[in-house]
């Protein structure tokens, strides 16, 4: 029962933090947006603009919701909703922090720690695609249908080059959970120091499940109107928008659990702290890279123009691919010539 | 011939190694960006500041009173015909016996509207003026919501008779009178 309890109210935390990161990760990104371009972003309403995403989730469930008539009602609800669900259910297996003692009882700061969590994470985001691909086809119109295949591809294509270079990863480490791939990490022993290329192919194709820039061809006003979500108004392209706020931030958790040590920080075990003083102060640096990850998305979007639909393709496959096939080959031959097994 | 010193040749060279990693490039990009977080923001937040405007800049008319507070337009009406966008329309009347403190003249103007959509602000109602009744002031037209709200009347356009609420033009007179 108190079992429940802990998870359920862990459930809500991490739920709730998802969606105050995303609401905040929208004002964050004009206001970054308008310092690079020398602007001042949204500053009307509250000091510095702070309410400005409560006045955006206000306006969007005030706006006229329109289905379209020959829409798939179903699933052109559908849509959003798995989007939003993907999204928010990928928190679950990441490590938040190490564990804290309460009346003498661990409590690990994580959902659940399954042994397979990145492959779940993969499963769940491939899903994700679903969203994409439904709200493109419900919406009966040809450029949204357009819009979701070049998104939904676009994924697929990316999925596989982030897939191999994980693989590079869980060949060093020897684990598919986060949490003992964090704990590896223990110290300054981070996995981007031992897989620099596999971190770099990672990011990218991060990037590129994000539907970020320059991999935002998703959206693609120009060609396609608006992409996947053109038909959609109100709080249906809230979510839409929502969801892609809430994968910056679990894909800037996962990046920097796997290739940045997640909650561990150089120096842990000198500072002399009690052990859940260290798991408070991990989980605030975990947050601090994670937001530096979300800075450098948006820092990344008003940096690089976006690619060409042919271009992203020819990067995909013909560069990332073999790149982190030619990683897996290389971590190989490193792991089995520190063994001793080769030569 | 060359209209500019920035043109390039385009050479359709192969590029190199490193070039085609474009990771340097897109490092140098990413410093020239965060550069920017530093630089001084080139906005000027309206409401609160304002851009400083030339001593003769041209915004909102004033019809001005003179020393005693009577109007000094007398709706000779050559503002309307100097006025090449068509932006003034008026109404003439009559002083009556017991207005004298209101007006300086026999004839005054009952209704003195200009059209703030029309005005292109440039300034010949002003040198029209046989009376030095109009002059446009560095202060900006407000913005409004309908077209109706942009027809300024003599509500807004002639100033108040209290000594804080008159508007100093001395600036504009000042350099149109050449010494």
């Amino acid at each position: 029962m108190e079992f429940i309890i802990v998870k359920f109210v862990l459930v809500v935390i991490v739920f709730l933090v998802s969606l105050g990161v995303a609401a905040y990760s929208t004002y964050a990104e004009r206001k970054i947006a308008a310092f690079l371009q020398d602007r001042v972003g949204p500053d009307r309403a509250g000091p510095f603009g702070l309410l400005q995403p409560i006045a955006d989730g206000v306006k969007m469930f005030m706006k006229e919701e329109i289905i379209p008539t020959n829409a798939d009602k179903g699933l052109f609800i559908l849509g959003p909703s798995i989007m939003m669900m993907t999204a928010t259910m990928t928190g679950v297996v990441i490590p938040w922090g190490n564990s804290l003692f309460i009346n003498g009882t661990e409590y690990p700061v994580q959902i659940t720690d399954v042994n397979i969590g990145i492959l779940y994470i993969f499963g769940v985001v491939s899903i994700g695609v679903y969203g994409i691909m439904i709200g493109g086809w419900a919406s009966n119109n040809k450029y949204s249908l357009m819009g979701a295949i070049r998104a939904s591809s676009q994924m697929i294509s990316y999925e596989l080059a982030m897939g191999m270079s994980i693989i590079a990863l869980v060949m060093t480490t020897g684990t598919l959970s986060i949490r003992e791939i964090v704990e590896q990490q223990q110290g300054f022993h981070w996995n981007v120091f031992a897989q620099p290329l596999g971190f770099l192919l990672f990011i990218v194709c991060a990037f590129a499940e994000c539907n970020r820039t320059p991999f935002d061809l998703p959206e693609c006003e120009t060609e396609l109107v608006g992409g996947y979500h053109t038909e959609y108004s109100s709080m249906k392209l809230g979510f839409y928008l929502f969801a892609e706020y809430i994968n910056m931030f679990i894909s800037a958790a996962i990046i920097s659990s796997l290739y940045f040590g997640g909650y561990n920080f150089p120096f842990i075990d000198q500072l002399g702290l009690s052990h859940n003083m260290l798991t408070l102060l991990g989980t605030l640096i975990f947050f601090g890279k994670i937001f530096f990850f979300i800075f450098f998305f948006m820092w990344i979007r008003w940096t690089i123009p976006r690619f060409r639909y042919d271009q992203l393709m020819h990067l995909g496959w013909r560069i990332m691919i073999p790149l982190a096939i030619f990683n897996i080959f290389l971590t190989a031959g490193i792991v089995l010539w520190k063994n001793g097994q080769l030569f | 011939m060359q209209l500019t010193n920035r043109s390039e040749i385009v050479v359709n060279k192969k590029m190199t190694f490193m070039e085609r990693l474009y990771l340097p490039a897109i490092l140098s990009g990413l410093m020239i960006t965060v550069k920017h977080l530093f630089k001084k923001r080139a906005t000027i937040k309206y409401p609160e500041e304002t851009r400083p405007v030339a001593a003769v800049y041209r915004g909102w008319h004033v019809l001005k009173r003179d020393e005693q507070g009577r109007e000094n337009c007398t709706a000779c009406g050559l503002c309307a015909v100097a006025c090449p966008a068509e932006a003034i329309t008026m109404t003439a009347a009559e002083r009556k016996k017991g207005e004298e403190h209101l007006y300086r003249e026999e004839k005054y103007a009952e209704v003195y509207e200009i059209n703030m959509l029309r005005c292109i602000f440039c300034g010949l109602c002003e040198e029209a003026c046989p009376k030095e009744a109009i002059f446009l002031t560095d202060r900006m037209v407000p913005s409004n919501y309908d077209r109706g709200g942009f027809i300024f009347g003599k509500d807004k356009l002639v100033e108040g008779t209290s000594p804080d609420t008159r508007i100093d033009i001395s600036k504009r007179t000042n350099a149109h009178r050449k010494p």
